[in-house]
């Protein structure tokens, strides 16, 4: 197979664009995808400081890299989990990339240890409270990204997840009918309170095979490895029917999903926005004042019920 | 040819010359799950792997 805009040779196909890339045409489409999803959903400009949440997987360091390569003002936070063996293999793969990638551009690696603040790792902790692990992880990742990008004055914070990981997360909300989720469904999310850091998702253009394909050509050391405690998760369930559909007709995920998005701008202008929802209901936590639908938000009261489980 | 699969580790031996796409319908797989990687670089599904080489097929699909 021969690379469809020059003469060298492919490495990859793509099905759903019926094309085909050699590692540079390949890098070079890539790039240009994430710039185009930057600019069209308005994520951040060029002077904006931006922090990534990595975790040595293929999605957040290509994320990392490619906003480097674009020049972009970027930082990276690691939550380290805890997890036996897992989290200090996903750590070193992180602080390596750090070193010899990231340092050299300027841009900074902050680690976060959950042990040190909660006194215990992610999966005691979720033992401790009588949680599924990865609701327990979840809650965790998402308010100490939030807090760090939120007190170190980012103006926004990106995230890893692709095509693959959106449509399957459209699946399963679509499937159970949870449509408070839908909303927040959209690649960007507005810093729509006191106390909430922008989010994006520059790469939920790309599919996972084709993040996976730029890390290799790139270079980029992931660690290939499955969190233990995602096996059995009803993501992967999702992502492989999704793939089963996508084998019979390429380009069902690109449809599914950013149908998805048309249908949702097209409605933006008569359902109220996710702003003014949030400026509605959500008030700040009354132990650490972040923004909460209730009194004191998920993540003081899972460090509360952990604090009184070990007692 | 040597094949090296992960989630979870394992090593298999395959009779080849085989393409990657007939190595994907032997092995049940679903192409847009994996890429093929031998020594450092990619193969699309049209490229023979020889009975003497080496491969890796890695998933591509995470959990979080």
């Amino acid at each position: 197979m021969r690379c469809r805009k020059c003469p060298k040779r492919a490495v990859l196909g793509l099905s759903r664009h019926n094309t085909a890339f050699c590692g540079d045409c390949l890098t070079e489409f890539v790039r240009t995808q994430v710039q185009r999803a930057i600019k069209a959903q308005q994520m951040f400009a060029p002077e904006d400081r931006v922090l990534v949440a990595v975790s040595g997987g293929k999605d957040s360091l290509t994320l990392w890299e490619i906003l480097l390569k674009l020049g972009y003002r970027v930082d990276a936070l690691y939550v380290d989990l805890g997890i036996p063996g897992y989290s200090s293999r996903s750590k070193e793969k992180v602080e390596q990339f750090a070193k010899v990638v990231a340092e050299p551009c300027g841009s900074q690696l902050t680690i976060h240890t959950v042990e040190e603040d909660a006194g215990a790792g992610i999966k005691e902790l979720a033992n401790l409270i009588k949680r599924p692990t990865c609701s327990a992880c979840g809650t965790i990742k998402r308010y100490q990204f939030n807090r760090v990008a939120w007190q170190n004055h980012y103006d926004v914070m990106a995230t890893g997840h692709n095509l693959d990981d959106e449509a399957a997360r459209l699946l399963g909300n679509v499937l159970q009918w949870q449509e408070e989720y839908l909303q927040k469904q959209s690649p960007s999310l507005p810093a729509s309170v006191e106390g909430f850091a922008k989010k994006v998702k520059p790469l939920y253009r790309m599919t996972e095979r084709e993040i996976a394909a730029y890390a290799v050509v790139n270079r980029i050391d992931y660690l290939v490895e499955e969190c233990p405690m995602a096996k059995g998760a009803k993501m992967l369930v999702y992502k492989d029917a999704l793939n089963r559909l996508e084998a019979e007709s390429p380009g069902t995920k690109q449809r599914f999903y950013w149908g998805f998005l048309d249908r949702q701008e097209k409605s933006s202008s008569v359902a109220p926005s996710m702003s003014q929802i949030d400026q509605t209901t959500l008030q700040p936590c009354s132990v650490c004042s972040q923004p909460t639908t209730a009194g004191t938000c998920s993540f003081c009261r899972m460090m509360a019920r952990a604090k009184t489980a070990v007692k | 040819m040597k094949v090296h699969l992960s989630h979870p580790t394992r090593d298999l031996i395959i009779q080849g010359p085989k393409r990657v796409a007939d190595i994907f319908k032997e092995l049940n797989l679903i192409p847009e799950a994996f890429l093929i990687i031998r020594g450092q670089d990619l193969m699309t599904e049209d490229e023979t792997v020889a009975d003497g080489d080496s491969i890796e097929i890695r998933p591509v699909i995470s959990g979080g």
